[in-house]
C-alpha cells in the first residue's frame, strides 16, 4: 500500500515530525520500501484470528481510591525547559 | 422558506468525585497553585505507568445504570493520541470500540410533553491539564503556561443519540443529566468551573427528510443558557447559509458568549485522526454480575423517584415536585425541612418563590443559603398557627437572610408575634370605630369597600400585628 | 587484585569472608573503567560518590556483624533507559540529553534494598531502537573481544564483559538485551513479561518491554532475578504469580528434560558457523541426558515485521510525551507550541527514531490501522500459537542467540537485513516468554551465544537447563582480549 508525498506530509504532521520539503520526495521512498516490507503480513490469511493487543492474561489491575503524596512543587518543574508563574512555559497556542 | 427539521446530540463530559486521578495517586481536587497536585505520571516523564482507580469503575457503573444503560462487561482501554500542551503525553487514555456503559435513556419533559432521548454509550478516560493565557484569550497571547493539576482527573463521557429536535429539549436533557449525575453522587456538576461540560453535534434537515443534514459540533458550553442559545444561534446559522445556497461543512465551532455567535476552530484538519489503539499499559477490566449488582442495590433515589415520592408523600403539585428535585441539594433541603414542617406545601411555596428568587439574586446555589432547613420549617410553622400573618413572615424572612437566628427567636426581638387576643383586638375595633363613624355609616349602607379602610386602620394601629382573620371578623359582627 | 573480573556470587563470597571490602570492590571497577572506557564507550554516565557511599555502607554492615543480600556491594552498571533518582535517564538521545529522574524505577528501589553498587549508566541504541549503538548520542560503543565490532542494542555486556562492571540491569523488548549479551559471550536473562515491573523504564513498545539482567553466569542470572521480580501495584501488567527462590533451578540435571530445536531457526539466514557451534551444544545436551525434540514455529519469518508494525505504533505514542514542553531537548526560536514540538522534535531525535516514528503514526492512522496494526496483532497471535503448539512437544526451545556473529562495522548491510537479524530473539517478546542466552562457543575470536526460550513463568527449567550446560562447559570463563582496532 504505497503512500505519496502528500501522504508523508500528513504523517509528519501527525507526528509532529518536519520533513523538509527537499527531503520529501527521498522520504516518500524509503516510506514505501518501508511498507512493502511490512505488507508481507498482508499475504497472510488471518481470518478468524483474534488480535493478541496484551500478552498476559491479567485483568482488573485496579488501585483503591487512595491519595499518596505525588512530586513536590519543586520536582516537577525541575527539568522544564521554561517557567513562568509555576507553570511550564509554552510559546503561543494557536488554536 | 423551506422548514427545518433541528437534530441535537450532546456529548456530556463529567468530572467524577473520585479522591485520587483515573490513574495515578494524585489528589484530584481543585487546586489554585498550578502543578502541585502532580506525580511523575501527570506530568508524563518517562517510565511512568497508570493504574486504574476502581472508584472510577464503579462510579460510570454507577451513572451508565442512573441512565438506564446496559454495563458491559469487558472493558478495555485505548489510546486517543493528538498534539496539545495540556496533555502530558500527547495521548489520552480513553475507552474506543469497548466503553463501559451502552443503550440507555433519559426521560425529559417540555411544556408537558414526555419524550425519551437516548444515551448511546458512557466511556471512561482522563481529563487534561490547563493552559494560562498570557494576554486575555488564547490568540492575543504571546506565550502560556501549563498546569497539570488537572491532568489525569477521571471523567466519563455521555453521548447522547441526535433524538432532540431543540434547545429546549437540548436544556431538559442536560438538567436532567446533570441531576441524575448529582444524585447519583459521581460528579458536583459545577458547569461554570468545568467539571461539567457539554458538546452540542448541531444539524438540520428538511423536514420530513429522513437522512441528516451536515452536522457541526459545538464546545465551550458552560451553562444552560448558553447550552441554549448556542444552539438557536447555530440553528439559524445554518438555516442562512443553506438558504443563500451555500452549503454547510462538518466542523468544530466555539460559542462564544459575550458576542452571542459560534465561530469556526481553525486548524482542526488533522485533529480528527485520532489513532486510537489499545493501551498496552494496562488490562482488561471484567465486570462481573456481581458488580453490577451491589451497585444497583445501592442506588440512590434518582429524581423521577424522588418527584413521584414527593408528590404521593407530601402531597406536593407535579410542577412543584419537578422544580424541588431538579437539583440534589434542593431536594436535599426540602426534605429536611420538611421533617418539622406542619406544612409540606408551604415549604415548597416558599423553596419556590421568596428563596428561588433570593438565590438567583445573590447568584448562588442553595448550598450555600445561609438559612437552615430547620428554621425555614419553623417559620412555615409559625404561619401556619397563626402567630405570623404572611406579610410579617416576609419580614421576618428577611430578618433570617441577615443573621442566623431561629425565626421564633425573631419575632420576639423584633416583637412580631401577631396578635389573635379577642381582648386587645377588640379594644383596636372599637377604638376604630369611635374614630371612623363616615366608613362605620357607609358600611352600614352596604359599601362593602369601607370594610377593607376600617381592618387597615386596626392593622396600621397593631403594626400589622392583629390576626387579619380576627379583626375582619371581629369588625364585621361589632358593626352589624 | 583484579576484582572486576569476578562473578557476583564470588565477591559475595569474598565480602561475607571479609577477604576484600565492598569499597575495595568499586575501585577496583572504576580503576578498569579508567583503563579501558575509552575504548569501549559503554558508559553515558557515572555516579562514583553515590558508589563509594553505597560500599561504604555495605562495608559498615560487614564490620558490624550484620548478614549482607547476594547483590549488597557488588557493582552494576544500568542501562540508560532505567532511573535512578537523581541520576539522568537520557536513553542515549540528544531529546532526553540532562533529563534528571525524579523517581527510581522499582528494579532500582529493589536493588537499594539489596545494599547493590551503582556505578552509572551504560550506553545504548537511542531510544533502544535498532539493533547497534550507532545512533547513541553519545558515540557507538565498541565489542570488548574485537574492539572494530558492535555490542548490539545496548552497551551492557560490553561493559560486563571489559569488566566495567560485575553485572549489568537491561531491558529487552527485541532482543536488545541477549543480542548484545551474545556478541560479548555474557548470559543475558529476558524474564517472562509481568515478571518484573517496568515501572521506571522509558517506555518503548509497551507490550514486549521487560527488565532482565546481563551477567558472567546463570548462577548471577539468578539471583539477581530473585532480586528484581514480583508483584508491584505501580504496574498494571506486573504479574501477581508466586516467585520461587530461582537459585533453586541451579542443578546440573537435564536428564529427560525435552529441548524443542525448531528448523526455522537454523535455515539459510543463520551463519552456518553459528549453527555449527549451537548443534554442538544440542549434542553436549544429549549426552548430558536430554531429549531432543524438532519442532516447528512457522510463523517465524513473520516476526520481524510484525514486531515492527506492534513496537513501532507503541512507541509512536510513547515517544509521543517527548514535545519539548515540561523537560528534555527545547528548540528555544520557535514562535509557537505546535511548531516549538514539531522542531524540537526534529533536532531531538534522530533520523532512524524518527523514520520509525513516521512509520508508527502511518500504522494507526485513518485507514490503515485495520490493515497493518490490527493485522499485526493478529500475526501475533498465529506466532503465539505456535509456541503454544510447539511446547506441547517439548519443555523449553533451544536456538542460536543472534544469526550473526557480532558485525564489523564498516560492514555493508541492507536496513531490512539489519532488523531481520532479531528474528531469533523478537519472538519470545512478541509472545512475553522467558529466553535466556549462555555462551556455547567461539568463531573466529568471537563469542557465540545459544537462546534457551521458556514456557509463560518457567524461568525455572531455562535456568536449569543453561546452568547444566554451563558447568559442563568453560565458555562462560572466557576473558573479552579488548583486541582490535576501534
Amino acid at each position: 500500500m504505497k503512500v505519496t508525498t502528500q501522504d508523508v506530509k500528513y504523517i509528519a504532521q501527525l507526528s509532529r515530525l518536519n520533513v523538509p520539503e527537499a527531503d520529501l520526495l527521498e522520504a516518500t521512498e524509503q516510506f514505501n520500501q518501508i511498507l512493502s516490507y511490512a505488507d508481507i503480513l498482508q499475504k497472510l490469511d488471518t481470518t478468524g484470528i483474534e488480535p493478541t493487543p496484551y500478552v498476559l492474561p491479567i485483568t482488573n489491575a485496579l488501585r483503591k481510591d487512595l491519595v499518596k503524596e505525588g512530586a513536590t512543587h519543586e520536582e516537577a518543574l525541575l527539568n522544564a525547559p521554561a517557567v513562568h508563574n509555576d507553570g511550564f512555559k509554552v510559546p503561543r497556542v494557536v488554536e | 422558506m423551506t422548514k427545518y427539521t433541528t437534530v441535537i446530540g450532546l456529548e456530556v463530559h463529567a468530572e467524577l468525585k473520585t479522591k485520587s486521578k483515573a490513574f495515578c495517586t494524585c489528589s484530584a481536587e481543585f487546586t489554585n497553585v498550578p502543578n502541585t497536585h502532580v506525580c511523575p505520571g501527570c506530568l508524563g516523564l518517562p517510565g511512568t505507568l497508570p493504574v486504574l482507580n476502581k472508584q472510577v469503575v464503579e462510579f460510570a457503573i454507577r451513572a451508565g445504570l442512573a441512565v438506564n444503560c446496559e454495563i458491559q462487561k469487558y472493558n478495555k482501554f485505548d489510546r486517543k493520541s493528538y498534539f496539545y500542551p495540556d496533555l502530558c503525553t500527547n495521548y489520552q487514555i480513553s475507552q474506543l470500540d469497548k466503553p463501559i456503559c451502552l443503550a440507555g435513556h433519559i426521560d425529559i419533559n417540555v411544556d408537558g410533553e414526555e419524550k425519551r432521548i437516548g444515551v448511546t454509550r458512557i466511556h471512561m478516560e482522563q481529563d487534561a491539564g490547563k493552559l494560562v493565557h498570557s494576554g486575555a484569550t488564547i490568540s492575543t497571547s504571546d506565550f502560556s503556561a501549563v498546569d497539570y493539576n488537572r491532568a489525569g482527573v477521571a471523567l466519563i463521557e455521555i453521548v447522547s443519540e441526535p433524538d432532540m429536535r431543540s434547545a429546549e429539549e437540548a436544556r431538559a436533557y442536560m438538567e436532567n443529566l446533570k441531576a441524575i449525575l448529582e444524585y447519583t453522587d459521581v460528579c458536583d456538576c459545577k458547569m461554570q468551573e468545568g467539571s461539567l461540560r457539554c458538546d452540542a453535534n448541531v444539524s438540520i434537515m428538511p423536514e420530513g427528510a429522513t437522512e441528516f443534514g451536515t452536522r457541526v459540533e459545538i464546545k465551550n458550553l458552560n451553562s444552560f443558557r448558553a447550552l441554549v442559545r448556542a444552539i438557536e444561534y447555530e440553528v439559524e446559522r445554518q438555516k442562512e447559509v443553506l438558504e443563500e445556497g451555500g452549503r454547510l461543512i462538518q466542523e468544530t465551532r466555539t460559542w462564544d458568549d459575550a458576542n452571542g455567535v459560534t465561530l469556526s476552530m481553525r486548524n482542526k484538519e488533522t485533529a480528527e485522526d485520532y489513532r486510537y489503539f489499545p493501551d498496552a499499559d494496562l488490562v482488561p477490566v471484567i465486570i462481573d454480575d456481581a458488580w453490577i449488582e451491589r451497585v444497583r442495590a445501592e442506588l440512590p433515589e434518582l429524581p423521577a423517584q424522588r418527584q413521584a415520592r414527593l408528590m404521593e408523600q407530601h402531597g406536593l403539585p407535579k410542577y412543584d415536585a419537578s422544580i424541588i428535585v431538579s437539583t440534589k441539594a434542593m431536594a436535599e433541603y426540602f426534605d429536611e425541612a420538611v421533617k418539622t414542617a406542619k406544612d409540606a406545601k408551604g415549604v415548597s411555596n416558599w423553596l419556590l418563590g421568596d428563596v428561588s428568587a433570593y438565590l438567583n439574586n445573590e447568584g448562588i446555589t442553595i448550598s450555600e443559603f445561609k438559612v437552615t432547613p430547620a428554621h425555614l420549617a419553623e417559620l412555615v410553622n409559625l404561619t401556619k398557627d397563626g402567630v405570623l400573618s404572611s406579610k410579617l413572615a416576609k419580614k421576618v424572612f428577611t430578618e433570617m437572610l441577615k443573621e442566623d437566628k431561629a425565626p421564633g427567636a425573631l419575632v420576639k426581638e423584633l416583637g412580631l408575634e401577631q396578635v389573635s387576643d379577642e381582648g386587645a383586638i377588640m379594644k383596636l375595633v372599637e377604638e376604630t370605630i369611635a374614630e371612623n363613624p363616615q366608613s362605620v355609616a357607609d358600611f352600614k349602607a352596604g359599601k362593602d369597600r369601607a370594610i377593607g379602610f376600617l381592618v387597615g386602620q386596626i392593622m396600621k394601629k397593631s403594626k400589622g400585628k392583629a390576626n387579619p382573620g380576627m379583626v375582619q371578623k371581629m369588625l364585621k359582627e361589632k358593626m352589624q | 587484585m583484579d576484582l572486576f573480573k569476578y562473578t557476583a556470587h564470588e565477591l559475595h563470597e569474598k565480602l561475607v569472608n571479609k577477604e576484600i571490602t565492598a569499597v575495595e570492590l568499586v575501585n577496583s571497577v572504576y580503576a578498569r573503567i579508567d583503563e579501558v572506557e575509552e575504548q569501549v564507550n559503554a558508559y553515558i554516565s557515572m555516579s562514583k560518590e553515590e558508589a563509594l557511599a553505597q560500599a561504604e555502607k555495605v562495608d559498615a554492615k560487614i564490620a558490624a556483624g550484620e548478614a549482607i543480600a547476594p547483590l549488597a556491594g557488588i557493582p552494576v552498571v544500568f542501562k540508560d533507559n532505567i532511573n535512578i533518582t537523581g541520576q539522568v535517564t537520557s536513553c542515549a538521545s540528544k531529546m532526553l540529553n540532562g533529563v534528571s529522574a525524579i523517581f527510581d524505577a522499582h528494579v532500582t528501589e529493589n536493588l537499594r534494598k539489596e545494599d547493590a553498587v551503582f556505578l552509572g549508566k551504560a550506553n545504548m541504541a537511542e531510544f533502544s531502537i535498532g539493533n547497534t549503538t550507532d545512533n547513541s548520542f553519545f558515540g557507538a560503543a565498541h565489542n570488548p573481544w574485537n574492539l572494530n565490532c558492535v555490542t548490539g542494542g545496548c552497551a551492557t555486556a560490553a561493559a560486563v564483559a571489559a569488566g566495567e562492571a560485575v553485572w549489568a540491569l537491561a531491558s529487552d523488548t527485541s532482543g536488545d538485551l541477549r543480542q548484545p549479551a551474545a556478541y560479548a559471550g555474557c548470559v543475558g536473562l529476558k524474564p517472562t513479561y509481568g515478571r518484573v515491573s517496568r515501572l521506571g523504564l522509558a517506555a518503548y513498545a509497551s507490550s514486549m518491554d521487560q527488565i532482565g539482567a546481563v551477567t558472567k553466569d546463570v548462577t548471577d542470572a539468578a539471583t539477581i532475578l530473585n532480586a528484581i521480580c514480583g508483584k508491584d501495584d505501580r504496574d498494571s501488567t506486573s504479574w501477581e504469580v508466586e516467585t520461587p527462590d530461582f537459585t533453586q533451578a541451579l542443578v546440573q540435571d537435564v536428564k529427560g528434560l525435552r529441548i524443542g530445536v525448531p528448523k526455522e531457526y537454523f535455515g539459510e539466514n543463520v551463519d552456518a558457523k553459528i549453527k555449527a557451534e549451537v548443534e554442538k551444544a544440542i549434542a553436549q545436551y544429549k549426552e548430558l541426558g536430554a531429549e531432543i525434540v524438532e519442532v516447528s514455529l512457522p510463523h517465524t519469518k513473520y516476526a520481524v515485521r510484525t514486531f515492527y508494525v506492534i513496537a513501532n505504533g507503541e512507541a509512536g505514542a510513547n515517544f509521543a510525551r517527548y514535545d519539548g514542553v515540561r523537560y528534555g531537548y527545547r528548540n528555544m526560536e520557535a514562535q509557537s507550541a505546535s511548531d516549538m514540538t514539531a522542531r524540537s522534535r526534529n533536532e531531538g531525535f534522530g533520523e532512524e527514531v524518527k523514520l520509525r516514528l513516521l512509520f508508527g503514526t502511518h500504522v494507526l492512522s485513518k485507514g490503515y490501522y485495520e490493515n497493518y496494526y490490527v493485522r499485526a496483532m493478529k500475526v501475533r497471535t498465529l506466532i503465539r500459537n505456535d509456541f503454544e503448539e510447539a511446547f506441547k512437544q517439548c519443555d523449553v526451545l533451544l536456538t542460536p542467540t543472534t544469526p550473526v556473529l557480532a558485525e564489523a562495522y564498516n560492514t555493508e548491510m541492507d536496513a531490512f537485513a539489519k532488523y531481520e537479524l532479531d528474528f531469533t530473539t523478537v519472538t519470545a517478546n512478541l509472545a512475553g516468554l522467558p529466553a535466556i542466552t549462555v555462551p556455547c562457543g567461539m568463531v573466529d575470536g568471537m563469542p557465540v551465544g545459544m537462546q534457551l526460550i521458556g514456557k509463560v513463568l518457567d524461568e525455572a527449567t531455562i535456568l536449569k537447563a543453561a546452568y547444566t550446560f554451563e558447568q559442563a562447559t568453560d565458555f562462560h570463563k572466557a576473558m573479552a582480549p579488548l583486541g582490535g582496532n576501534k
